[in-house]
């Protein structure tokens, strides 16, 4: 009597697995094949320029894995070889440069862990509750260990004359990615990196070379890095006047609005994500982030707002970086209404959605920090609502 | 102190990669378009995916109409409600448009299709009128006023940053004002499913709550509603000139296709989705529609315009069988060179036969 899976013989137990190198470059076990990035079809008007997200809720701690980093581009995947590509600074230098792969990996490189989130994350939820999962609804953020160099060398190494104020970085891909940044970030905490997670950047995050940008809109960190140009002023291309503008209730729209604001979000329990088990202890966790700091404290609650309780962090805290939290309860099996609440090192504390649209009105579809409420009934399932 | 890494870059380099443009004008090249040559060419490369008046087709983006939206409860946002500068626009069409051929204009024909969006928003109404470099700077958008810096340090810090939150009996009750479910536009989760009809079958007890209904369309990262239908006009005539057989037809031809491979090549066909279509209603975009492709003459499709290598390809006898295909797809530009089709190539020759079985079920209509 017992657990067969214990009592009987089990094929793992007798039969011999794999060998070395039956997979050179390892995967997840198969049993894994859930734990995916999914897209929204309808979002947008073509699979080549589109989005897919990061499956927050099948995912611990603070790092993405980097085959789960959320996609976005504009003109596909470019493929490059990395011995044909290359780097060139000109504009407002001393002497323009070009630089090799080669010639990028002799600069001192620096590690540091940030997370990449999509002005866009969330911008699906201005007007209500839309997408059930934290997948979709907070899914465009990813959180990886860069290896680069400080753009600052580079930009030094060409001698950034007086004027230079501003930098325009451009990806080698088909949509020949441009932004303006002032030259104040591009000189303090910018990299050019060619290793996420201690691994070349994978294709879709812009191999062989990316820029990475800390703290700020993830559009801004060019892809498939191939020049940055210093200027006197700032571009305003397309990317920066026609999208990642933020549209207010008055008609006017805010621009350069860089700097994304304190978040979070619980990852579990989710709509993805149910309760699987009765009632007893159960653990509640997510993630939050802030681009203008750490993240010290999160506060949780399960009775939507009534009382809060202030999570246990866990894993590091590094500056523009993601992380973990957790609320450890026991479950009395009646229906929840769980939100989280980001404090950052700023002071900043993460606000309603309906806070947000009292500023920002529902036509921002950027930038949108608001606290997301999921509901979670007495079997335990889970779904994206919004409460008075 | 530097480290006398990289070289200098010379002149032709830094002209070849440096063709960004300015709101002052800086960067502008030489040249000019007026507005009925630009008419042309949009019909040409850009109406395809964004209509011939710049309404749009399907999902990609509106590019007129919209001025005085802005405030609306679902504002319009185009080049000439929205954009504030016109450099934006002639830097964005060279720079990465039409969709799948990038930087293929000239600055001529930059300036033409310039100026024929601007006419498509009525802010020139002259079909005679000539965009060039010198009086570029003279044209102003509608909306150049409308933007205004970063002003969240001022407005919403003083709100946000708080000394003190409430943590004990912050409100008295809680409504579910809205949800996701009402709209239901998540996409399919099987899993999701499959989890939750594991936790109803688990456990018992219904659930019972109200709820005040929010039955706005969903809104997409265009920000317009999504969901809305695409335009029925579609389906041009595609009178394909009817291929001969040819004797030494590849099996994939006279055969009826493995299935599996068909449902594989379907997947792989997802790569040149973005530029060909195929099936009941297609038409061509920026590549010709590829019906009855496997067997057709090349360069053939009416009313697609081919580059010069291709459509002389088809008039010297090329014919799309398995094999020429397969070398096409390898490496389309070294298979033919001078083809606009701007794709990589497929590597695998399992994807190869793959998308050739699928592309072989849709026949010429």
């Amino acid at each position: 009597e017992g657990d067969p899976l214990i009592t009987e013989l089990q094929d793992w137990n007798h039969v011999l697995g794999d060998g070395v190198d039956a997979n050179p470059y390892g995967m997840p076990s198969r049993h894994e094949a859930h734990v995916k990035r999914r897209s929204v079809e309808w979002l947008t008007a073509d699979p080549v320029s589109s989005v897919n997200f990061t499956p927050l809720h099948e995912l611990d701690g603070i790092i993405t894995p980097n085959g789960l980093c959320f996609e976005r581009h504009h003109g596909g995947v470019a493929d490059i070889e990395p011995a044909k590509h290359r780097l060139m600074i000109n504009g407002l230098v001393d002497t323009p440069l070009v630089f090799t792969m080669q010639d990028l990996m002799r600069f001192p490189r620096e590690n540091r862990v940030y997370f990449l989130e999509c002005a866009a994350n969330s911008g699906m939820e201005w007007r209500g509750a839309q997408l059930n999962g934290c997948q979709f609804t907070h899914g465009m953020i990813h959180n990886v260990m860069y290896t680069g160099v400080p753009l600052r060398l580079i930009l030094e190494e060409a001698g950034v004359k007086t004027n230079g104020k501003w930098i325009m970085p451009e990806g080698a891909d088909a949509a020949a990615m441009t932004r303006s940044i002032p030259i104040e970030k591009a000189m303090d905490d910018c990299l050019v990196a060619f290793k996420m997670n201690g691994e070349a950047l994978r294709p879709e995050q812009g191999y062989p070379l990316r820029l990475v940008v800390p703290g700020w809109e993830g559009n801004m960190w060019i892809k498939w890095l191939r020049r940055i140009e210093v200027g006197d002023q700032p571009w305003h291309h397309r990317e920066e006047t026609s999208k990642y503008t933020d549209l207010l209730e008055n008609g006017t729209a805010r621009r350069f609005t860089w700097e994304m604001d304190a978040k979070s979000v619980i990852t579990n329990p989710s709509p993805q994500a149910p309760i699987l088990h009765s009632k007893g202890p159960t653990v509640l966790t997510g993630v939050a982030w802030s681009g203008r700091g750490t993240i010290p404290r999160v506060d949780v609650t399960i009775d939507g707002g009534k009382n809060w309780h202030e999570a246990r962090m866990s894993g590091p805290s590094f500056d523009k970086s993601m992380h973990r939290f957790y609320y450890d309860f026991d479950w009395d099996g009646t229906p929840l209404l769980l939100q989280s609440r980001a404090h950052d090192s700023t002071g900043y504390v993460q606000p309603t959605k309906e806070e947000l649209r009292q500023f920002r009105g529902v036509n921002s579809i950027y930038h949108n920090n608001g606290i997301q409420t999921w509901y979670v009934n007495e079997k335990g399932i889970a779904e994206n609502v919004e409460i008075s | 102190a530097t480290f006398g890494l990289g070289r200098p870059a010379t002149a032709d380099e830094i002209a070849a990669w440096d063709i960004d443009v300015r709101p002052d004008g800086v960067g502008l090249p030489e040249g000019s378009g007026d507005v009925t040559t630009g008419e042309e060419i949009f019909t040409d490369r850009c109406a395809v995916c964004h209509g011939d008046f710049g309404e749009a087709v399907g999902r990609w983006p509106v590019l007129a109409g919209g001025q005085g939206t802005l405030s609306d409860d679902r504002p319009n946002k185009t080049i000439g409600s929205f954009w504030p500068y016109l450099s934006t626009v002639y830097d964005y069409v060279h720079r990465a448009m039409p969709f799948g051929d990038a930087q293929s204009l000239t600055a001529d024909e930059t300036y033409a299709i310039t100026a024929y969006l601007l006419y498509l928003n009525d802010i020139v109404d002259d079909e005679e009128f000539v965009l060039s470099r010198d009086n570029f700077l003279e044209v102003e958008m509608p909306n150049a006023e409308g933007f205004m810096p970063d002003d969240r340090m001022e407005t919403e810090f003083p709100v946000f940053v708080k000394a003190d939150v409430c943590m004990e009996n912050c409100k008295d009750a809680v409504e579910i004002t809205g949800r996701a479910a009402i709209l239901d536009v998540t996409p399919e989760e099987t899993r999701a499913r499959q989890l939750k009809e594991a936790v109803d079958k688990a456990k018992s007890g219904t659930a019972a709550d109200a709820v005040t209904v929010d039955s706005a369309p969903p809104v997409s990262l265009e920000g317009g509603p999504a969901g809305t239908a695409a335009p029925t006009e579609q389906v041009a005539a595609t009178e394909t000139a009817p291929a001969a057989p040819t004797a030494d037809a590849a099996p994939a031809e006279t055969a009826a296709p493995d299935p599996q491979l068909v449902a594989a090549g379907e997947k792989v066909f997802k790569k040149c989705q973005a530029c060909h279509q195929v099936g009941e209603d297609a038409k061509n975009r920026a590549g010709p529609q590829l019906n009855g492709i496997v067997g057709r003459t090349a360069g053939t499709v009416e009313g697609f315009k081919y580059s010069k290598p291709m459509a002389e390809a088809g008039a010297n006898g090329l014919v799309w069988d398995h094999a020429e295909l397969s070398g096409f797809l390898t490496k389309p530009r070294d298979y033919l060179k001078g083809t606009k089709m701007s794709f990589a190539g497929l590597k695998d020759q399992a994807d190869i036969d793959a998308v050739v079985a699928y592309l072989s079920t849709f026949a010429a209509d």
